[in-house]
């Protein structure tokens, strides 16, 4: 449990598979079936070849942090929730996303640290891909 | 078509104010317009070219336009953040060489110090695809910046003590500039002991965040020819973005690798040729890229590049944002690439301070950064010369 604040994101015709398999604690990226890329974060083209012909395919949810930050200090919804790590992930799949690493001491993350995804559970069935160190 | 020689910056202005309360952003547009225009020794009815960013309120250009009452043939809003007015100069300087417009007005105003914006955020991101996949993990701008200097002192080296060479190399020069909001000289020590607000960036790291704005008056070579002021020309320029690339994103460089090159080759120039230069300093980590990418040293190079105080006008190698540029003067708008061209032309007209004028400053580099380390940026580059260079 990471108690980190969310709110009401909006969901499109774009990302809903995303959101839907991530409800099921399911990661889920599109693959272009024509040049193989596999694109973070979910849209509908292929940016790599302008190819529509995407599927959706499931991550291992592995990877390691590519960089990360500690912030301690920031207004907004965040405010009373620092100190806590923001993280560019590097998938095992290749695409590097943006999210948090927690459960862990914000101390002790560092580049090149394995993790793995987790979900956590909002209301009305959304959950949120953050990570945590690999066991 | 090349821009080499055929544009010139006339008119400048700085609005002295750093907290703007009882002023509307039409009203800033209109007072900063009306300082570069009279630097300049022009009117509103001479301008035929208008162009803003996404500061201007309402319909952009068009809603200032009317508001100040231009009759412009030629009206730009492109919007790339800090970076946006160093563009506008690009623009205006390749419509002048069409031979579509003689005068282009460009300014910039901003009131986040007293208007209560949230600190360093003015984009806006609602229904851009991108939003649930980056703002649900509390990225504020000061943690993308943070990320990309993580990542450089990782794969580099580079250490808090080099960056903060770049806040204190700016505080020395602040010190001289009466309008600045923070003139106090600052140390090595000061920077690393500030708090941090995401590691490895302290707060003495980030640039200030003041209301005011900028403006610049562009124009051709005839209309240079008939002004009494000192003009300076535009030599070359750079425009570029870089983006998140579907999740490859290195963040270990900027669009400055495009435009350094770009300005360079189009002025037929080299780094070393430059004699003083605008970095945008959104934050120190933005600086030590910058240079790495717009070839002042190699890549990975840049925190050994501004030790020992490297960036100090009068003594170091390469003087930089001598009115004590984002991090200690003046960020208006949460927007810097105004104030980099206007110190820029202050240098090369000698009408810096004394006290950080560089000697026969023959040529200035200006560069911008808009958006994000990151996610996504405009660059920009301009090289600017004294008329006889």
């Amino acid at each position: 449990m990471t108690f980190l604040p969310v709110w009401e994101f909006p969901i499109n015709q774009e990302s809903k598979q995303f959101w839907d398999a991530a409800a099921q604690n399911v990661l889920l990226l599109p693959r272009c079936s024509d040049c193989g890329f596999t694109i973070f974060y979910p849209r509908s083209i292929c940016p790599e070849c302008r190819s529509r012909n995407l599927s959706w395919i499931q991550m291992s949810g592995k990877g390691e942090v590519y960089s990360y930050t500690v912030t301690r200090r920031t207004s907004g919804r965040f405010r009373s929730h620092v100190p806590f790590v923001i993280a560019y992930v590097q998938l095992d799949e290749g695409p590097r996303m943006l999210t948090n690493v927690v459960d862990c001491d914000p101390n002790n993350v560092s580049i090149g640290m394995r993790v793995e995804v987790m979900f956590e559970s909002q209301d009305e069935g959304k959950a949120i891909p953050r990570f945590k160190p690999s066991q | 078509m090349t821009i080499r020689g055929i544009a010139h910056i006339a008119g400048i202005f700085e609005h002295p104010g750093r907290e703007l309360p009882n002023l509307t952003l039409a009203q800033i547009h209109a007072e900063v317009a009306e300082g570069a225009l009279k630097d300049a020794g022009l009117t509103f009815g001479d301008v035929d070219a208008y162009y803003s960013a996404g500061d201007a309120p309402g319909f952009g250009a068009l809603s200032m336009a009317d508001y100040l009452g231009l009759d412009c043939i030629n009206i730009d809003d492109t919007e790339t953040g800090g970076s946006s007015y160093l563009v506008h100069v690009q623009h205006a300087a390749q419509a002048i060489a069409a031979g579509h417009i003689h005068v282009a007005l460009i300014t910039l105003a901003g009131n986040p110090r007293t208007g209560g914006a949230s600190p360093g955020g003015s984009a806006n991101v609602s229904g851009a695809p991108e939003q649930s996949f980056e703002s649900l993990f509390g990225l504020a701008v000061p943690a993308g910046y943070a990320l990309a200097a993580k990542r450089h002192m990782y794969e580099f080296g580079t250490t808090s003590e080099q960056l903060a060479e770049i806040k204190v190399a700016a505080s020395n020069h602040a010190q001289h500039n009466p309008e600045a909001f923070l003139r106090d000289v600052v140390t090595i020590e000061e920077v690393l002991e500030s708090p941090l607000i995401s590691d490895p960036l302290h707060r003495l790291d980030c640039c200030v965040i003041t209301d005011g704005g900028g403006a610049l008056v562009v124009v051709s070579t005839e209309v240079a020819r008939s002004l009494n002021r000192e003009t300076v020309k535009v030599l070359g320029s750079g425009t570029a973005i870089k983006h998140s690339d579907a999740g490859r994103i290195d963040l270990t460089y900027t669009g400055a690798v495009k435009t350094g090159k770009a300005a360079f080759e189009e002025a037929s120039l080299d780094p070393k040729d430059v004699d003083y230069v605008s970095i945008y300093d959104s934050f120190t980590i933005t600086v030590l890229i910058s240079l790495e990418d717009l070839g002042f040293c190699p890549k990975g190079h840049g925190g050994r590049f501004v030790s020992e105080g490297a960036l100090c006008a009068k003594t170091g190698r390469l003087p930089f944002n001598t009115d004590g540029g984002g991090l200690c003067n003046n960020h208006p708008g949460n927007r810097g690439g105004m104030t980099k061209v206007i110190e820029a032309v202050r240098q090369l007209r000698g009408e810096a301070h004394p006290k950080v004028q560089v000697e026969n400053c023959g040529v200035a580099l200006a560069h911008g950064t808009g958006g994000s380390l990151a996610l996504r940026m405009g660059s920009a580059t301009l090289l600017l010369g004294r008329e006889e260079v």
